[in-house]
């Protein structure tokens, strides 16, 4: 039996049940990254020896007849802009290629205290910007339903290794649709979370007040297990909320009878793929079937999300990334004085993207131009807000595509930042607003798959990822794997 | 042309909460180079800064004791510079909504009181420590120590007010003094917990507008920024009378040379991009807890002062000077608690005791002679047990051997010979003991009796009441 095709709570029964062991589950998915990684290329850093380590653990306190979590022995990966003391995390950037950081992410000890198994650190744009990992500043992701294509970004890494099989869930960081976006092109489920449910320390910070940490799994019910043991107040992070986590896992089958559906119309927008958009309005059938009440809604603010975002991201970034000099870690530049060698430093040690959101971030923080743009940005973002405080008061959730086509070959947009950009202009909205939203596989175009997004209130989580779960039902979407013939 | 000053003053002090701003280290001053550091002070990458609560009391207590408004919605800002001493390259620091706003401090120079404007009060997290292999221009590298990173800073900001450079020393003396009364601060210039950066310009006198101001940072001393003010105001008037023009710029002072130097003009000046710190939320303080720490203030210096000119009737330079520190006018309450004479008690704070503990740079606080065997030694005096000149030897064994007036007297003797028979034989031996100075006085050399008493004086080990000894020898000399 190939272990690394089934779900984590699939492997979690059977390791209850000792029909087979947390050691041969990690075996399985680390021979199934050894072929994978050859074509797909997940991971910046793998690390077999210390994931074998911690599954020999969990199977001793299976042995000794210990309660395990739900997590424990279940190999996943973390995006390599999550620290992990003694192992590198390096955002995918040459000037953070050597750094081993002194200390874990909340993120990190609390998934080691589920016993989960790490079997390595995912690929990612570099510093989480981009939309297609094709930032990275070592080398390309690959999308597994078709290597030509990205995997969607920033987190590709950790979606194209759970659609692998490389790992059976993974953590991914969203700050503009970085979770849902690759999620949406490699045919799995990816959630971000409300802005505040999981705690940020020790998430190396692309955009602060936008940045969230998320789950990648194979269905809805991974999802929330996951979620559910990285969420939670962490008096590490000032802006992480202080509300108690509900069970996510335990209600899924709720249902959907009654519920409100919203679609907004601007989401639907011109330029979409015309079988993107007949796979999301099929699956919204589906859920009416159910007995869900659907509602067209109008988010009159939209459309001017992604310039919102771009200014508000990047003026964040410009000073998030002001660390990378070469003074107390990272890639030192050879200069004969301070200047030189900060410049060089940076100029070798970041990629042209993220060179280019600093300068972008730099510009609008500066002062003639505050007003401008910075501010200017802010107020909008409190206007998206708005539009979907407006929203929820009509309905429960709202239903959008999660991009507006596939995946897209590589190298296809890669001189046409605009283009790139517009991939996330149904992503953007909800970092700017703050509330949680899911992306799952609702269908294929042409082959490839489809991601529908699920957006929720502040904290709706658990109603979201009922949603999710319902529609799941109604598919078999979710039990597809990515074919990868060439490794079997 | 005549020329009057425009001044502001910049104050930056270290608070003294035990943990820095933003992290859990230790504030202590010195140790060994980054050992006080952790992820979040040295600035490494995921860390996110969490506010002690500690410095919000200690900033709101400060706005306080500055007759501060206390901003009800409250933020941090990012202000984003390079500079190797700062880890993150931007400091977390407040922009445009301030903890404190609006408040005042009373100076009194010359006699006289001035009220100086405060427009606001910040927090924000310190910087490192460079040291320099070598000058700081020829240097081949220099070395960053992060112990001092994060650790939590008030920035006092002054209206320009301030019209003299003796009215800025006093400003920073109140300043200081404040601090220390309301335990914020160590206030020590030497280890840098109190730093200040001035503004000055010139005007014609009478003219309204304010010139153009320089801004003169380094100034580590408050003798330093008194000399630095008064170098610029001779620079600036020496431009002004030549038909020049000042600009703005920033200059540093250099204490060794006792002049400033230009560091960079308006052109050159740093754009901070100053943006909402987005790791922090706003602070929203509650009233009552402002109101909690309004009410535990301590009496202040101003107050304080007044009331011990009121009830203990000191001259306004006596209740100053005692009541400059906290420490010293808690301890002159204490003698006075105790039962000594105000005024003694006065004088003598400001004599043997103040001499006793700079000739040791001592703090009062850790004084060998407690306030209550002070003030029982000075009860000694009142009840003319023991003579003023004996009180400094008595003292003097209080202070080295650690022991009360009472036992020391009783020991050493030194009871005062107050009995005027017995004084009476003494007399009169030492009157026939020396006829040239009793023939000297009736020939109307009043001085003789200087030389008697002395005499006197040494026969009783200084113990004769010195009053008691002259009224008897007058007497007798006189035949009365």
């Amino acid at each position: 039996m190939d272990l690394f095709r089934l779900k984590a709570h699939e492997l979690h029964e059977k390791l209850i049940r000792r029909e087979i062991s947390a050691v041969e589950i990690t075996r399985s998915v680390l021979q199934r990254a050894d072929k994978a990684e050859t074509l797909v290329h997940s991971f910046i850093t793998r690390t077999q020896e210390s994931a074998l380590e911690r599954a020999g653990a969990v199977d001793a306190k299976i042995a000794q007849g210990a309660e395990v979590s739900p997590l424990a022995g279940i190999p996943g990966a973390l995006k390599d802009n999550m620290c992990t003391k003694g192992i590198k995390t390096t955002c995918a950037s040459k000037i953070l290629a050597d750094f081993v950081p002194p200390y874990d992410a909340t993120v990190t000890l609390k998934l080691a205290a589920t016993d989960a198994v790490i079997v390595g650190k995912a690929n990612m744009d570099e510093f989480a910007m981009g939309s297609s990992t094709e930032n990275s500043g070592f080398f390309v992701t690959r999308n597994p339903w078709d290597t030509d294509r990205v995997p969607g970004g920033s987190s590709g890494g950790s979606g194209a290794a759970v659609a692998a099989g490389e790992a059976v869930w993974s953590l991914g960081s969203d700050t503009g649709g970085s979770i849902r976006l690759p999620a949406a092109y490699c045919g799995v489920v990816g959630m971000k979370p409300t802005y505040g449910r999981v705690s940020r320390y020790g998430l190396v910070a692309y955009a602060s007040s936008l940045d969230q940490i998320g789950p990648f799994a194979r269905d809805v019910r991974d999802c929330a297990t996951v979620l559910e043991a990285i969420s939670g107040y962490d008096r590490r992070d000032s802006t992480s909320i202080d509300v108690q986590v509900p069970q996510y896992t335990k209600n899924l089958a709720a249902g959907v009878k009654g519920l409100k559906v919203g679609l907004p119309r601007e989401y639907f927008v011109s330029g979409m793929q015309p079988e993107v958009e007949a796979a999301i309005r099929a699956s919204i059938d589906e859920l009416v079937k159910q007995g869900a009440e659907l509602t067209e809604v109008s988010m009159p603010h939209t459309e001017y999300a992604l310039a919102t975002y771009y200014l508000i991201a990047t003026a964040e970034a410009s000073s998030n990334l002001g660390r990378y000099d070469g003074v107390g870690f990272g890639h030192r530049g050879e200069g004969s004085d301070i200047i030189s060698m900060y410049k060089r430093s940076r100029t070798e040690g970041f990629g042209e993207e993220v060179r280019r959101r600093i300068m972008l971030g730099t510009y609008s923080l500066s002062s003639g131009y505050y007003d401008a743009y910075y501010l200017k940005a802010l107020k909008v973002r409190r206007l998206i807000q708005q539009d979907f405080d407006r929203a929820f008061e009509k309905v429960d959730v709202l239903i959008a595509p999660t991009a507006p086509t596939t995946a897209f070959k590589v190298g296809e947009k890669v001189d046409d930042p605009l283009a790139m950009y517009l991939m996330d202009v149904c992503a953007v909205p909800v970092n700017l607003a703050g509330v949680p939203a899911l992306s799952l596989p609702c269908g294929f175009a042409d082959g490839l798959p489809v991601g529908m997004q699920i957006i929720g209130p502040h904290l709706s989580e658990e109603r979201i990822l009922q949603t999710g779960f319902a529609f799941e039902q109604t598919h078999d979407y979710h039990k597809m794997m990515a074919p990868l013939q060439e490794v079997g | 042309m005549q020329y009057g000053k425009v001044i502001g003053l910049e104050v930056h002090t270290e608070l003294k909460t035990a943990s820095k701003i933003f992290c859990g280290c230790t504030t202590e001053f010195g140790g060994e180079q980054n050992t006080h550091v952790c992820p979040v002070c040295l600035g490494l990458p995921g860390v996110l800064p969490v506010l002690n609560e500690k410095v919000l009391e200690f900033a709101v207590r400060t706005g306080l004791a500055l007759n501060c408004k206390i901003a009800p919605y409250s933020k941090f800002d990012r202000k984003n510079y390079y500079y190797p001493d700062l880890p993150k390259n931007f400091q977390t620091s407040q922009y445009d909504l301030p903890i404190c706003v609006g408040g005042y401090l009373d100076i009194e120079v010359n006699g006289e009181t001035k009220r100086i404007g405060i427009t606001r009060v910040h927090m924000e997290e310190d910087a490192g420590k460079l040291v320099h292999a070598g000058t700081i221009s020829n240097s081949e590298y220099a070395l960053v120590d992060y112990n001092r990173t994060g650790v939590p800073l008030l920035e006092i900001v002054s209206e320009p007010d301030i019209r003299t450079p003796e009215e800025a020393k006093a400003y920073l003396e109140k300043i200081k003094s404040i601090l220390s009364y309301i335990d914020v601060s160590d206030c020590k210039m030497e280890e840098g917990s109190l730093r200040c950066d001035a503004n000055i310009s010139l005007r014609p006198l009478g003219q309204e507008k304010f010139g153009t101001k320089a801004e003169v940072k380094n100034v580590n001393s408050f003798k330093a920024v008194q000399r630095a003010l008064e170098y610029e105001v001779e620079r600036q008037t020496e431009i002004l009378s030549e038909g020049g023009r000042i600009i703005q710029e920033t200059r540093s002072w250099d204490d060794s040379r006792g002049i400033t130097l230009s560091m960079r003009n308006k052109e050159q000046a740093e754009d901070y991009r100053y943006f909402p710190e987005p790791d922090l939320v706003p602070i929203v303080v509650d009233p009552v807890w402002v109101e909690t720490i309004c009410n535990n203030l301590p009496e202040l210096p101003d107050a304080r002062k007044k009331r011990i000119m009121t009830e203990c009737g000191l001259s306004a330079y006596d209740a100053e000077v005692i009541t400059a520190t906290r420490a010293m006018a808690d301890y002159y309450d204490e003698i006075v608690k105790a039962g000594a004479e105000a005024k003694i008690a006065a004088n003598w704070l400001m004599g043997d005791v103040s001499k006793h503990l700079n000739s040791c740079v001592m703090d009062i606080r850790f004084c060998p002679v407690s306030p209550v065997n002070l003030a029982e030694m000075i009860s000694l005096i009142e009840k003319g047990t023991i003579s003023g000149k004996i009180a400094k030897s008595v003292f003097e064994s209080m202070w080295n051997e650690g022991k009360t007036a009472g036992e020391i007297v009783k020991e050493q003797g030194l009871v005062q010979m107050s009995d005027a028979g017995e004084l009476d034989g003494i007399v009169a031996a030492v009157m026939a003991a020396n006829p040239q100075s009793v023939a000297d006085f009736n020939a109307g050399k009043d001085r003789a009796i200087g030389f008697l008493v002395g005499q006197i004086m040494k026969q009783t080990k200084g113990r004769a009441n010195p009053e008691l000894v002259n009224r008897i020898l007058k007497d007798k000399l006189t035949g009365k």
